[in-house]
This record gives structure tokens, sequence and C-alpha cells, in this order.
């Protein structure tokens, strides 16, 4: 895509005997909210990992493609990612209780990365972290800069950790799994936050999260993770519309998506469990949960297309 | 993981070595560590230019540093272990019980820790040794009841974590007499804490003492503890460095051997970090 | 934030009370001080009136009762040996321990945290291992026999540093060595445990998403968060380098109060063993007392709290 922010292909993540993330081709284009949808161990918390350069010591890191604008991340020492990092790529994690320094205060932290890349005084940060918690919606900024992360609620320590990921204005924001930890209630006041930042900003979204709920709030595209690979990928509101690849088929089935499901319809369930997945391994990974496997699928689960920009890894024809 | 293996089997075997000469090496080495020879005083060690009949040399009164040595380890083993023994059965008590009934036998129980980490141990022991008169049975009791402290706060943490697990509450349930509950469901599952403990406090027991005998007032002449060795070598070892060094070793290799052992213990039962 | 003071306050001057009367109880009925004043030659007569001129044959709660006001009001008793003021020996010899202590502490701290927090940040590898045999060789080793050691290396041999008395500031050098590598293996392995389950924690996470350096990220906000347990631990060894400086100052020939204290036992001079007892108990309360403040100011969670 020619005016895509972020461009994966081919993404592969191990860690010791598990193949956490086995080829996975992503791409998020400018204003776009590009949701990575999958059970957990389906690894797409390793693929965000993986392209910010954050993943753990000891694991194995290999792309065909791994470009962010006109950067090309594979070759990019750790110093030149810090760089990229908290400046024109932001991300946002799981867990706002613990995603916080403790000992130092709201403003202090968001300062910190602000004149970190952007240099400037102490005077101009504040005001730009001030500005910012105004934005994502905390009310009396001023004050909430002098207070410590341990003051403050989930909800609040969320939408902070959110400001600080836009503090110098990024072309991309990784958000992981943003509002599980969180009340329901709450939840939706952060999506409704993140896709008007992403309309005010127009700021490339790559939403990471396991609710097809959330997708079905604010996904423009999707992507199904499955057992390290996506397994489909399409536009939201086609994937509901034709769910193709049977994981996704299933997952779609198994819960209730307001709207999108019939009252009278029996809820399915996905039989076994995601598999880890060794090196060496072949074939379809979601065969033995399929209700459609043949024995072809123990050889290989060709890319297949539905439709222009729908894609799918399966023998199944469309 | 392979080399915290070796470290430990290396721990193992310091004292598996010690221990045996200790229990056996009066017997193999025929020098009477008392006997004075004072024509034979201060001959090195033999690969220092010695002579055979002394192979880790004599002492400035003549006494073959071997036997002195092997009696010694005998001193220092004994030593350790009863003062381990004795301040873990007090400390371990005070944990639990406070550990398990809370409220105000907890404040009390805390209270009295407080105390005795106030109070420095090489000062009370020196004080009790040298007003009662020292001796062996004194350092081990002084030892017993000064170095509880660490029993209890583990066995406090341990117990105040399991107390609320849900065989314990199983129990309680099923009519189980406290007493019944505290022997049976904490105590065993704290065991594996308190080995480690144990072990560590041996180490310590065997450094004190050999502190207060080389302070004078320790394990009294001509006993050779290995402290009172240091102490009395202390004069002569501008002249022979390898009078503080072979006894000084000897203290060395054994606290480090016993540490190795309390470490690998901790891993290998999978005690908790600040045992 | 006051009333985490106050009971501290209260718990610390409790715990000195207790400590005194386990003190004062402990020359007491050890021995009598009344013969070991008068000495092997004395007579039943020059007992008894030793006894007398000493209040010794009061009753004990009388005794204790006088000594506790008295020495509110800075008067510590008389020295059995010295035939002076307690108050007079210790004011002269309590500089040159604290200083002993301080020396001590400040070398340790020095060399602990840098080397725990490199062991840290190479968790893992050749380095991490090397520091924590470290560790483990400064735990198994004597510091009396350190102590000699060093004085025969660094005094006789190489004659850089003195080994006895305190004829300038280079007099503290050794001593201080030898009181920090007894507290140098605790410290060590907690700072870096510390450090170690600080650069896993989320926050770390955030901080190096927001693309901070690696200075930052280490030591400031990964050490911030490990420093508490270490401070507290640094104040718990500053006490015990008290008790041990009884041992290193005799081995070096310094005039502080653990010589004094040593000197006072062995002779059995009680007034001073009971006032050096109190002395190091109120040290080690108000350092406790020091580092949880400190600990509090450290970690704001702890100040609401209380």
């Amino acid at each position: 895509m020619p005016d895509s922010v972020l461009e994966v292909g081919g993404l592969r993540v191990g860690f010791r005997a598990v193949e956490a993330v086995r080829g996975v081709d992503l791409a998020v284009a400018r204003g776009e909210t590009h949701c990575l949808v999958g059970e957990s161990g389906s690894g797409k918390s390793v693929t965000a990992l993986a392209v910010m350069g954050l993943l753990p010591r000891g694991a194995r890191r290999g792309a065909d493609r791994l470009r962010f604008g006109e950067a090309d991340l594979l070759g990019l020492s750790d110093r030149a990612m810090g760089r990229l990092r908290g400046d024109r790529i932001g991300m946002v994690f799981q867990e706002p209780m613990t995603s916080l320094n403790p000992a130092y205060t709201v403003g202090s932290q968001l300062t910190e990365v602000y004149r970190r890349h952007r240099g400037g005084s102490q005077r101009a940060a504040v005001d730009r972290a001030a500005e910012l918690l105004g934005r994502v919606g905390i009310s009396a900024p001023g004050r909430r800069l002098g207070q410590f992360p341990h003051q403050l609620s989930g909800g609040l320590r969320q939408r902070v950790m959110i400001a600080m990921a836009l503090m110098c204005g990024p072309e991309l924001l990784i958000a992981d799994e943003p509002t599980t930890a969180l009340d329901v209630t709450v939840q939706a006041s952060i999506l409704r936050l993140l896709a008007n930042l992403q309309a005010e900003m127009g700021l490339a979204l790559l939403l990471i999260t396991h609710d097809l709920g959330v997708v079905a709030r604010i996904a423009h595209r999707v992507s199904v993770m499955y057992a390290g690979q996506v397994v489909e990928t399409a536009p939201s509101a086609a994937l509901f519309a034709h769910p193709t690849h049977p994981y996704t088929r299933g997952l779609l089935a198994s819960v209730p998506v307001p709207g999108k499901v019939r009252r009278d319809e029996p809820l399915g369930s996905i039989p076994g469990t995601v598999p880890r997945i060794g090196p060496g391994f072949q074939g379809c990974s979601f065969r033995d949960r399929c209700p459609f496997a043949m024995p072809e699928c123990a050889i290989e689960a060709p890319l297949r297309q539905r439709a222009p920009g729908h894609a799918y890894l399966c023998q199944l024809p469309p | 993981m392979r080399l915290r293996d070796l470290a430990t089997g290396l721990g193992a075997l310091i004292i598996a070595v010690t221990a045996l000469a200790a229990l056996f090496g009066p017997a193999l080495v025929h020098a009477d560590p008392f006997a004075q020879d004072l024509t034979h005083r201060l001959v090195p060690p033999v690969w220092m230019g010695g002579e055979p009949a002394h192979p880790f040399g004599t002492d400035q009164l003549g006494r073959d540093y071997l036997a002195r040595l092997v009696y010694g380890a005998r001193i220092s083993l004994l030593i350790g272990v009863s003062a381990a023994v004795t301040s873990g059965l007090i400390g371990t008590t005070l944990g639990v019980l406070g550990g398990f009934f809370g409220g105000w036998v907890d404040d009390v129980v805390m209270f009295v820790i407080t105390c005795r980490l106030s109070i420095p141990l090489i000062l009370v022991a020196l004080a009790v040794v040298s007003a009662v008169g020292s001796s062996l049975a004194v350092v081990v009791l002084t030892l017993g009841l000064l170095l509880w402290e660490r029993f209890a706060v583990v066995a406090r943490t341990t117990t105040m974590q399991i107390r609320n697990l849900d065989y314990v509450a199983a129990a309680q349930a099923a009519g189980a007499s406290r007493a019944h509950v505290l022997l049976r469901e904490v105590l065993p599952n704290i065991a594996h804490h308190l080995v480690v403990v144990a072990t560590l406090e041996v180490a310590l027991a065997i450094l004190l003492e050999a502190v207060l005998s080389f302070l004078g007032l320790g394990v009294p002449p001509p006993l050779p503890s290995w402290g009172l060795m240091i102490a009395e070598a202390k004069d002569y070892m501008f002249f022979s460095p390898w009078v503080i060094m072979v006894p000084g070793l000897a203290l060395f290799t054994l606290v480090l051997g016993i540490n190795l052992l309390g470490d690998g213990l901790r891993d290998l039962l999978g005690a908790s970090r600040d045992a | 934030m006051r009333r985490f003071v106050i009971r501290r306050v209260i718990l610390a001057a409790l715990v000195c009370l207790t400590v005194l009367v386990i003190s004062f109880s402990l020359t007491r009925v050890a021995g009598d001080p009344a013969m070991a004043v008068a000495g092997p030659q004395a007579t039943a007569e020059d007992i008894a009136l030793i006894r007398k001129n000493y209040g010794l044959d009061r009753p004990l709660p009388e005794q204790f009762l006088s000594w506790v006001g008295a020495a509110l009001q800075g008067d510590l008793g008389s020295s059995y040996l010295y035939r002076a003021p307690v108050a007079d020996l210790i004011r002269v010899r309590l500089p040159v321990t604290l200083t002993l202590g301080l020396v001590g502490i400040i070398f340790a701290v020095l060399i602990a945290l840098p080397l725990g927090i490199l062991a840290a940040v190479k968790e893992g590898t050749l380095l991490d291992r090397l520091v924590m045999l470290l560790a483990l060789l400064g735990q198994a080793m004597p510091s009396f026999w350190l102590a000699l050691l060093l004085i025969i290396e660094f005094g006789l041999r190489l004659q850089w540093l003195p080994i006895a008395g305190l004829d300038d500031w280079t007099g503290y050098i050794l001593p201080g060595l030898v009181l920090a590598f007894s507290a140098v293996p605790a410290l060590m392995r907690l700072t870096r445990s510390g450090m170690v389950d600080a650069l896993r924690s989320d926050y770390i996470r955030t901080a190096r998403a927001g693309g901070l350096s690696r200075a930052s990220i280490v030591l400031k906000h990964a050490l911030r968060n490990a420093a508490m347990p270490v401070v507290a631990i640094a104040a718990v060894q500053l006490g015990f380098m008290l008790g041990g400086s009884i041992v290193i100052e005799s081995i070096f020939n310094l005039p502080g109060v653990g010589y004094l204290a040593w000197e006072s036992i062995s002779k059995n001079d009680f007034p001073v063993v009971q006032a050096v007892v109190l002395l190091l108990a109120l040290i080690y309360v108000v350092l406790t007392l020091a580092a949880d403040m400190l600990n509090a100011v450290l970690d704001p969670r702890l100040r609401a709290a209380g």
C-alpha cells in the first residue's frame, strides 16, 4: 500500500522452543484503525513488541519486510529504534495499574518523554503535557500533573498512558489490549477517545484485542491471528458479513456481537485450545480444531483471496 | 543451572570433609593438639620447608597445627549446629505463633524481635560470657539464645502466607485443635524455608564463635577454637604470616561451604528469597 | 505523614526502654559488681564499703530508677576502671566510632551499589556470576581475619596505609574497608535483586516504549524503585557495623566506643557497659527510624498508608 505507515512482511519471532509468530503480514495506513484480533497465545502482543523492538532478551526476530514510513526497522540499532519510540511510534499497554512508575509524578513522566525527543524547556514540556491531558479527556490537568500514579484510577491512568504515547505527535499508535483491564463502562469511553484522537490527529492505529466487540466498534481493517499467523484479513464490515476462514467463523459464532447476531441463533464454540508451535511445523495450525479439515491441510494452508483486500489462509475455496 | 549444582556440591563436599575430620580426625592424626613442644615452635608447614612430622606446622607453643585444626573442626561444628538448633526452636516458635495468631500476639512477637535486633549481638554475647565465665557450654547457650531472629522473621512471614490457604482452613473446619493445625499443617509446609535459614545460621554461629574467641571471650584456651588460634597467632603474624593463614583459611572454607550448601538448598527446596 | 512519625517514635522509645532494662539486669544478675571493683585482694569490709559507695546495696528497682534519672540529666555514672564520668569517656570516643561507621557505610555503598546494578543489567552473563561470587566470598570471610590479612599486605608489605592508631584521617581507611566488607555482600545481593525486579516491571517497559535513554531507564527509573529495600538494609548494616566496630577497633587500636565496650566488658566495668549498650541500642533504633523515614520519602505510596 503506497500510503501505509507501517508495513510488516513475513515477521517471525521465536523464543527458545516456541515459534510465537510465524510469518505475519500486516499493513496499517495513515488514518486507519487496524485491529489485530486473536485469543491469548496467538502471538498478537508479540507481534507488536517485535515491531517496536521491545522483545525480551533471547527472542529471535526475523522478517522479509519491516518498514515504518521510510525507515527500515530491521536494520536499526536499539539506540536508533529508541529515537523512534515515543516520538514517531507510540505504544500503550494493557495494564494501566502497573505501567506507570510509582515513584515519579504523572507530570514528570510525561515531560521526560517530551524533552527526551524534542528538547526545549521544562516550561514548554509542562504546557504540552497539560494540553495532552486535556485532549485525552482528563479534567483539571494542572492538578493531575503533580499527582502520583497511585492517586489515579485505572481509567485515568490509561488516559495518562495514551497522553504519554502522544506527547510527541506520533504517526503510529500501537495499543495492546488497552481496555481489557478496565471496567466495561470505562472501556467504551477509552475506545471513543482513541477513535476521536485518530480522527483529529490523522493517526494510524494498530489496536490489539481479543474482543470482537471492540473490533466491531472502531476497526477499519481487521487481521485475525491464530497460532502465530494471520489467518484472515479484511475490511471490518467484510469480515463480519463474510467470515471465510473456519477459525474466524468459529469465533464469530461463539461470541455474540451486538447488532450482528440473530437472536435465535445458538452460540457456538470451538473445541480444543490454541497450540504452541515448535519449529518445523507444517501445514495449517488450525486443522486439529477445524470442522472442515482435509488431508491436504497437513501439508499447507495457501493464501487465498476472497475479494480485493480480503485474504485468508486455508485450503477451502471462498 | 549446572554451575549452581556444582557450587552446591562443592559446599556439601566441604562440609562432609570437615565433619569427617571432626569425627575421625583425632583418631587418624596421632599428634596431640594440646602437647606443647617448645623445641619445635613455629615450624612452617611442609610445603614451606617444614617437617613431615608436622604437615601443617606448629604454633607458638609447638603444638601440631593439623591436630589442632582437626580438633577445632569439632568445636566449630558442635557450636554451629547446637546454636542453630537452639535458636531455631526459639525463633520458629515465636515466628509461628505471631504469624498464625496475628493481632496482639503478633504485635508482641514483633516487639520482641525489634528489641532483639536493637541490641548489638557481639556486645551481649561478650557481656554474658564475661559475666558467667567462658566455656564451651556458655558459648553455645549464649549464641543459641541470641541468634533466633532470622528464624522468627522467616517463620512468621511464611506462616502468614499459608495461614489463609485452604488446607489450613479445611483442617480447622474439620475440628482440628490449634496445636494440631500448627504442628501438622503449618510446620511441615514452612519447614523448607527454615532448613535454609538453619544452614545459614550454622555458618553465622561458627563465625560469631570465632569472633568471640578471637576477642578472648569465647571458648577458653587451651581448646583449639579456630578463632582463638588466630588470636594467639596474631603476635607472630608479622614474621610468619602462615600462622594466621592456616586457621583462617579453615574457617573461611567451612563457612563458604555452608553458605554454598545453603544457597543450593534454597534453590532446590524453592524457599523464599529473604530466607 | 505525621501519624507515621509519631507511631515510629513511640515504638522506638519503648524498644529503648526494654533494652535498658535488659542491659541493667544483665550486668547485675551476672555477677557482683562490688567484688569486681574491689579486686581479688579485697576483704569483706572493703567490698561492703564499695557496695555502699556505689549504691549497690539498694534494691534493684531503686538502682534502676536512680540510674535512669541520672542518665536523663546526662550523668551516666562513673567508670570503676578509669574513675572518670562515663559520659566523658563516651563523649571523647564516640566521634571516632561514628566516623568509622560512616566511612564503612560509604565504602560499602560505593562498592556494592555499582556492582549490584551492573550485575542486574548484565543478568545471566559472566560478569553477573563474578559479582555474585564476590558476594559469596565476602559473606564467608571472617572480618577479623580479613583485617589481619589487610594489615599484613597493605600496612606491612606495601607500607601504604597505617595499621594502628589514628595519626590522621588515613587511619580510617583500612578499618573502614574491613567494616565495609561485612556489609557489601548483603547490599550487593539486595541491589541486584531489586534492580532485576525493577527492570522486569511494566513501567520500565513503558519507559523503553517512550524511547528513554538506557542511562535514564536504569539509573533514574529502575534504581529509584529498587533503592527502597537497599536503604533499609543499609541502615541495618550500619547498626551491625557498630557491633563489628568492637572487633575492628581493638585490632587497629582505634580509641572508639567499641574498644571501650570490649575493655569494660572484659574488666567488668558495669557502669560503662550499661551506658554503651544503651547508646548502641539508641543509635540502632534511630538508624532504623531514619531508614523508615527515607523510605517514606522515596516511595510516595508509603506516606499515604501511614
